[in-house]
């Protein structure tokens, strides 16, 4: 049984499934109970904070910016950020274009960025409407895109992942880089949020 | 066998996804099957998802593209910007010319 708000649950078939599996692969030898636990302690460990530190040196260093756009993976290295196994792909808001991430088949998301997803990412309602309705689910999020800017969806279907690159908002004039990547928030990394000077 | 595929298109080739429904694990959403857009760069080649889900090898891999769409193509009753604009990764073997 599953405890879920005190109150107990069925396990889904799924959640049975992978308890299975797990219980398996310890049982044979292949991993540690002690293996899983720090795995899944060092995913719950990661936030936005990596991701927050590439947007401040992008907005801080026109170099690297031009460099993070051309290959976003190559760039994150630069940084020691290593982002294994999958290409990561920057895309830039400017005045006349705002970009937003959703990955409408699953959950794809640039968890070696920004940790991991928050819920409403993976919801249906989310992976379906951003695609068909965009601006009316930034508008839900309090984020209303004025009609000349074109707004562009970015599916994460395959093998690549996305992070927004924010526009610096006016007023952080001389900011260290610490100080600007503390208004970099999760949200404005996936683009249903802008940064905010106060 | 040669281990991966020529691209074909290149940044800025129109392109119309294919408009099938085979069964398996497929990256190319149902919603974007049968659209044309227009490449907006290439990815690299990666094996292919629909053969690497059967416990096979993926190979050639295949050229991913990242294809740009108007939304007013895709939804005929779209309410935004005539500029705004859906992107989606799809595989070579998903396009044709168009």
């Amino acid at each position: 049984m599953n405890e879920d708000n005190g109150r107990y649950q069925p396990l889904s078939y799924f959640q049975l499934m992978e308890i299975s599996l797990r219980e398996l692969l310890v049982e044979k030898g292949v991993l540690t109970d002690e293996q899983v636990r720090a795995t899944v302690d060092d995913m719950r460990s990661r936030g936005a904070e990596r991701g927050a530190s590439v947007v401040a040196r992008a907005w801080t260093d026109p170099q690297f910016k031009a460099r993070l756009l051309a290959d976003g993976t190559k760039a994150c290295q630069e940084l020691g950020l290593d982002v294994p196994a999958l290409r990561l792909i920057a895309v830039d808001n400017t005045p006349a274009v705002h970009n937003v991430i959703v990955c409408t088949l699953c959950s794809c998301y640039p968890r070696m960025l920004l940790g991991l997803p928050p819920e409403w990412y993976k919801s249906r309602p989310y992976r379906s409407r951003a695609v068909r309705e965009p601006r009316a689910v930034l508008a839900e999020f309090g984020l209303a895109i004025p009609d000349h800017v074109q707004v562009r969806v970015h599916d994460s279907t395959a093998d690549m992942r996305y992070i927004v690159l924010p526009m610096r908002p006016g007023g952080t004039e001389g900011w260290s880089e610490e100080r600007l990547a503390g208004i970099v928030t999760r949200d404005c990394m996936i683009g249903v949020a802008v940064p905010k000077a106060a | 066998m040669k281990q991966t595929a020529q691209p074909s298109f290149r940044p800025g080739d129109r392109v119309a996804v294919r408009k099938a429904w085979p069964l398996g694990h497929i990256r190319t959403p149902h919603y974007i099957r049968g659209q044309v857009g227009s490449i907006e760069r290439v990815c690299g080649s990666f094996p292919v998802p629909e053969e690497l889900a059967q416990q096979r090898n993926g190979l050639p891999a295949q050229p991913l593209y990242r294809v740009r769409f108007l939304q007013r193509d895709v939804w005929p009753d779209y309410q935004g910007g005539a500029n705004d604009a859906l992107e989606v990764e799809i595989f070579q073997h998903w396009l044709d010319p168009a």
